[in-house]
């Protein structure tokens, strides 16, 4: 458990995912990925038993963004992986984006 | 947060694309990376505050903006049309710095102690050989850049057309913001491919750099403007998008009159033309849609204080403002829209209250992307965290923003303030009238009254009382300017933005 600030950084203990924390809620979460919790980007990896997402579309991709389903916390996946995303045991959804048209 | 990491997601995800092209020279996503963390070896063993890059757009221009962030030093791009005494300055402003530069630029320069100089080709050297020694998929060890997401990025000397140029502060986070609040990550296609015209000091530059790079877009670098090298330029290189000040813009559609024009501009690849930086005349982006039918016009509205875009006018209200009859819609054409999503955007009047729509006052913005600091002043943003623009403008009905000029360009007559954007345009409906810049000037009964400085058509003429008539009847009659001057063209900088300090002088001082 712990705070998530926005700018925060994260990566899976045992896949290659990272993340970046876009939005966040004042209270202390459990954030995982393949249901191990995610640890700071200078903690070591750890050989444990993660769960492998069923299906591509649910592992953790870059460049996506990814909501709780309050949409009150964001995440953006700043390195692929092979877990899906949780926290608090809930699955995290991607966010599908409204395009902007191109202005530089 | 880190602008490195929108590099380093580039290069995970296709290291093999091209990146940069400039002349016969390509970098791959990955030989960026590479280049960018070897460049920034070199910043850190020359142990200076700051990184000066005094260059036309290179391949080390973007190699060096993700540089100076691995090095952790503030990335400063100079403007290489001041003159040498303002260059000097600037520099001394920034030493001790290492200045990444060669000739022609540097020779002029009589360089202030604390000032280190790398040439551009022995940094293309020492960071492209890395990109070579390490493969082109990004196989170097992760080095992490120290720059947290508070710390300065970049600095960037303002153009100082009101007064001595003042060094605005971007830190990652604003830069960071404004990337992910109007971009979509890898969002380009592999064909993709955006002409950089804009100087590399600009912040539109630098917003090039960084969005092209999260959206996985080719650069492709055109060294100095010209319309038809410009227009070349996207033909060979199959570009789909650009981005263009609106002084590019009026030389292109110039260019294409001058060649015939009537019929299109023959640029099949092209799909999008953004614009920004300045005013844009009605006729010139009218005209602009005429020679480009096919093509997706967007309006780009920011400041280099709010890290680039805050307002868009997009290519489905140019289209509809260029078709409709309707005077309500065909004006947005000279909009400049709405805010982006992460943006709130208000107009306040002089007391500081909020005005409503149809009402003129002082832009303000809020939000993330929004820097707002000068590195002596710092933070102007007040206690709720808005930014003064300084620019006047109003909201409509619909929530589209017209901007009406500078804040400090207001004349104020007699106690009424009078914005010279509307006496320009309709001194430039006048049919002799080419070109028109309105400003204050000294008025012994009202303080300050309307002084006008007019270029005429060719073989066209105007006396100055039919140019106060035409004004009078259609404003009201504090608009009517008091003086007219006729000049054979107006004094702009290299961005398209009318020198109106240097015009007020010359109305002040009788020997002009």
């Amino acid at each position: 458990m712990r705070l998530l600030k926005a700018g925060t950084r994260a990566k899976c203990a045992v896949c290659d995912t990272e993340v970046m924390v876009v939005r966040s809620v004042p209270n202390e979460v459990l954030l995982t990925c393949g249901g191990v919790e995610m640890i700071s980007m200078d903690g070591a990896k750890v050989e444990a038993a993660h769960v492998a997402a069923d299906s591509p579309a649910q592992m953790a991709l870059v460049g996506k963004r990814y909501v709780n389903s309050a949409d009150a916390l964001e995440l953006l996946c700043t390195k692929g992986g092979k877990g899906s995303l949780a926290i608090d045991g809930e699955s995290l959804s991607v966010k599908q984006a409204k395009p902007l048209p191109s202005s530089d | 947060m880190n602008l490195v990491m929108a590099l380093e997601m580039a290069a995970e995800c296709h290291a093999q694309r091209i990146a940069v092209t400039s002349g016969d020279v390509h970098l791959t996503y990955g030989q960026l990376l590479s280049a960018a963390r070897a460049g920034g070896e070199v910043i850190r063993a020359a142990g200076v505050k700051y990184l000066g890059v005094l260059d036309i757009n290179s391949p080390a221009v973007p190699i060096a903006l993700f540089a100076s962030a691995y090095a952790g030093v503030p990335y400063v791009p100079l403007n290489y049309r001041l003159t040498v005494p303002e260059l000097e300055e600037q520099l001394e402003r920034i030493a001790p710095a290492l200045l990444l530069s060669d000739e022609p630029l540097l020779a002029p320069l009589s360089l202030p102690a604390g000032i280190e100089v790398v040439r551009r080709a022995e940094f293309l050297r020492l960071s492209l050989q890395s990109a070579e020694a390490s493969g082109s998929a990004a196989a170097s060890e992760a080095l992490s850049a120290p720059g947290e997401a508070h710390d300065s990025a970049i600095q960037l000397f303002t153009s100082g057309t009101t007064g001595r140029p003042k060094a605005a502060v971007l830190r990652h986070q604003n830069l960071m913001s404004y990337v992910l609040g109007t971009v979509e990550f890898g969002s380009a296609q592999e064909s993709d491919a955006i002409l950089v015209s804009v100087p590399p000091y600009h912040i539109a530059g630098i917003s090039a750099i960084l969005s092209s790079t999260y959206a996985g877009r080719r650069m492709v670098q055109l060294p100095n403007f010209d319309a038809a090298g410009w227009l070349q330029l996207c033909r060979a290189e199959q570009i789909t998008n650009a981005f263009v000040v609106p002084t590019m813009l009026s030389r292109i559609v110039d260019h294409l009159e001058q060649a015939g024009g009537g019929t299109s501009a023959a640029v099949p690849s092209l799909r999008a033309i953004a614009y920004g930086g300045g005013k844009m005349p009605l006729a010139v982006i009218e005209q602009a849609m005429k020679y480009f039918p096919g093509v997706d016009f967007t309006n780009a509205y920011g400041l280099t204080e709010t890290s680039s875009t805050i307002c868009l006018l997009g290519p489905q209200d140019h289209r509809s403002g260029f078709e409709s009859q309707d005077p309500q819609i065909r004006r947005r054409l000279a909009s400049v829209g709405k805010p982006v999503p992460t943006v709130e955007l208000q107009v306040r009047g002089e007391d500081g209250a909020v005005l409503g729509p149809g009402q003129s006052g002082e832009i303000y913005v809020r939000g993330e992307q929004v820097a707002g600091e000068y590195l002596e002043q710092g933070s102007v943003l007040n206690a709720e965290g808005w930014f003064a623009t300084r620019d006047r403008g109003q909201v409509d009905g619909f929530g589209y923003v017209y901007l009406e000029g500078r804040a400090d360009d207001v004349i104020v007559r007699g106690g009424e303030n009078i914005s010279p954007g509307e006496i320009e345009d309709v001194l430039l409906g006048h049919p002799a009238v080419c070109d028109v810049a309105v400003v204050a000037v000294p008025d012994r009964q009202w303080g300050e009254g309307v002084g006008a400085v007019v270029v005429l058509k060719e073989h066209a003429q105007a006396t100055d009382a039919e140019l106060q008539e035409w004004v009078k009847q259609r404003l009201r009659s504090s608009r009517v300017p008091s003086a007219i001057r006729y000049v054979e063209q107006l004094p702009y900088n290299e961005m398209g933005k009318v020198l109106r300090r240097v015009l007020k002088q010359q109305f002040t001082d009788p020997t002009t």
